[in-house]
């Protein structure tokens, strides 16, 4: 089996989980399909090459995110009885803007899978961790650091939205 | 890969699934008497010489329990709990590098299933990824007290994750690789990290505590709160697997401890021996260390009481983070002038 089929037949789990993701009834059935979707992402950076950002995906998606996203769920006690109902009308409007979204996607990512399939072909050093870290602090240094600044930001907010909540009370 | 490399790494891998398997079965026998010993009590004594056979009979008495499974719960979910729990806490084993290269009949044989370059994250990964057992058992059991626990151990999961990682940076900082074997190979000798790195080791043993479940940090089993935590609901084999998994992952973390501080398979006068000799005694130094803290893992258990979930949220955030954050910065600025950056 060559690295051209592994990596279809990773493609295809990918898609079947997350479209599982989306069939699941059970919230917290989706949430798990998510993780395990997270996991095949895992197994397609592997395929080119990409060892670091793989294991980094599995730590922070899978290993925290989803849990915060799954501990949520699990308070939230979602049943069958309290389930939205939605309208014909909202789910003709949800298909009208998912096809459209699903139209720009395609459009936006035509040329992008080009340039992909080109650098997947690289040396097999290209997703080390070493390579990686060169990249990001030389070439790549104002989009990291102002991205770092971004989660400054939103960290600031939700302990400042908290702090205020508890002086009303006071 | 050749197919002679494939049948030597299956079969290494089949030894140390069975070894991991073999010292989580007799880590419980060692805890019950290690218990006695604390209690003044004789512990198990009546199966076998010394009670020697009490884990053989406790796991017959695990496999021929009735297998229940509650009419409300999740069924695939329920049953999926405990098989997660088992897999994430064997997958860890991996990357571990037991010893240095053996060699038999020609062969070098690596005491490693895999070199993997980024060894440290992939145990890192598996160890986040590691709670979904606990959560998974504890929401698909339907009951309010496995809920309980589950929401309790995903927060306690998560806050001591983080401590842990960056006490885990400070040491790739120190040595300048992710891969587990340069971080063993750089403590060569008497070189070990613990030296460097005091301040790290005990954020890190303390947060190992806590991503075990182990007391004082068993919130999500509190017995007094929550009558077993996320395995109420469960029995036989499946019980089984969730206690069992608690003593491969203290196997695995007291295996990573030694690793990450105590310098792996390194020990003293080391450069005295080569080839063969050197690799069994490394196995047995790596042995030896590893053994050491499980007896610390213990010896913790049975001494100091557990905390209030209050008391251990205020020690994650408030205490071990900022520690582990000062060390680093510390660590850091020390490597920077080193390197002569303020020169």
């Amino acid at each position: 089996m060559n690295l051209e089929t592994f990596a279809i037949i990773m493609g295809g789990l990918t898609i079947g989980s997350a479209l599982m993701v989306i069939i699941s009834k059970n919230p917290v059935k989706s949430v798990l399909f998510l993780v395990l979707t997270f996991f095949f992402i895992s197994g397609n950076y592997i395929l080119m090459n990409a060892q670091f950002i793989a294991a980094v995906n599995i730590i922070v998606y899978a290993g925290a995110i989803m849990v915060l996203f799954l501990f949520v769920l699990m308070l939230l006690n979602l049943s069958k009885e309290n389930e939205p109902k939605n309208s014909v009308f909202v789910k003709f409007a949800a298909l009208v803007a998912g096809g459209i979204l699903f139209t720009v996607l395609i459009a936006a990512l035509k040329d992008g899978l080009v340039i992909a399939a080109a650098t997947v072909d690289q040396s097999d050093t290209i997703g080390l961790v070493e390579n990686l870290g060169q990249l990001l602090f030389t070439k790549y240094v104002l989009p990291f650091e102002i991205s770092s600044v971004l989660f400054i930001a939103a960290m600031v907010g939700a302990v400042l939205l908290g702090k205020r909540e508890k002086q009303l009370i006071d | 890969m050749e197919t002679s490399e494939i049948i030597e790494k299956l079969l290494f891998i089949g030894l140390l699934f069975l070894i991991t398997l073999g010292i989580a079965a007799y880590a419980t026998y060692l805890e019950r008497k290690v218990a006695a010993w604390f209690q003044d009590r004789i512990g198990p004594d009546r199966a076998g010489p010394f009670g020697i056979l009490q884990p053989l009979a406790d796991g017959g008495k695990l496999f021929f329990k009735e297998d229940f499974i509650p009419a409300a719960a999740d069924k695939w979910l329920f049953i999926l709990g405990p098989g997660i729990a088992m897999f994430t806490s064997m997958m860890t084993g991996a990357v571990i590098p037991w010893s240095s290269d053996i060699e038999i009949a020609g062969n070098t044989i690596e005491l490693q299933v895999a070199d993997v370059n980024i060894g440290i994250l992939f145990i890192m990964g598996f160890l986040s990824i590691g709670v979904y057992g606990i959560m998974i058992g504890g929401w698909a059991s339907n009951n309010k007290f496995s809920l309980f626990s589950a929401i309790r151990a995903s927060s306690q999961m998560i806050s001591y994750e983080l401590a842990m990682g960056i006490c885990v940076i400070t040491i790739v900082m120190l040595t300048g690789s992710l891969s587990l074997n340069k971080i063993v190979e750089s403590q060569h000798g008497m070189n070990w990290n613990v030296f460097y790195q005091p301040v790290a080791f005990i954020i890190f043993f303390i947060c190992a505590l806590a991503e075990t479940n182990r007391a004082p940090f068993d919130l999500p089993e509190c017995e007094s709160e929550l009558i077993g935590g996320y395995h109420t609901e469960y029995g036989a084999m499946k019980m089984g697997f969730y206690l069992f998994s608690e003593y491969v992952s203290m196997f695995i973390s007291s295996a990573i401890i030694s690793i990450l501080f105590f310098g792996g398979f390194n020990f003293p006068w080391m450069d005295h021996f080569n080839g063969n000799t050197l690799a069994i005694l490394g196995v047995i130094a790596m042995f030896t260390k590893t053994f050491i803290f499980m007896f610390v893992f213990m010896w913790i258990r049975w001494t100091l009481p557990r905390f209030r979930f209050d008391q251990l949220m205020h020690l994650g955030w408030k205490s071990l983070i900022p520690m582990a954050l000062i060390n680093m910065l510390i660590t850091g600025i020390v490597i920077a002038f080193n390197e002569g950056w303020f020169n």
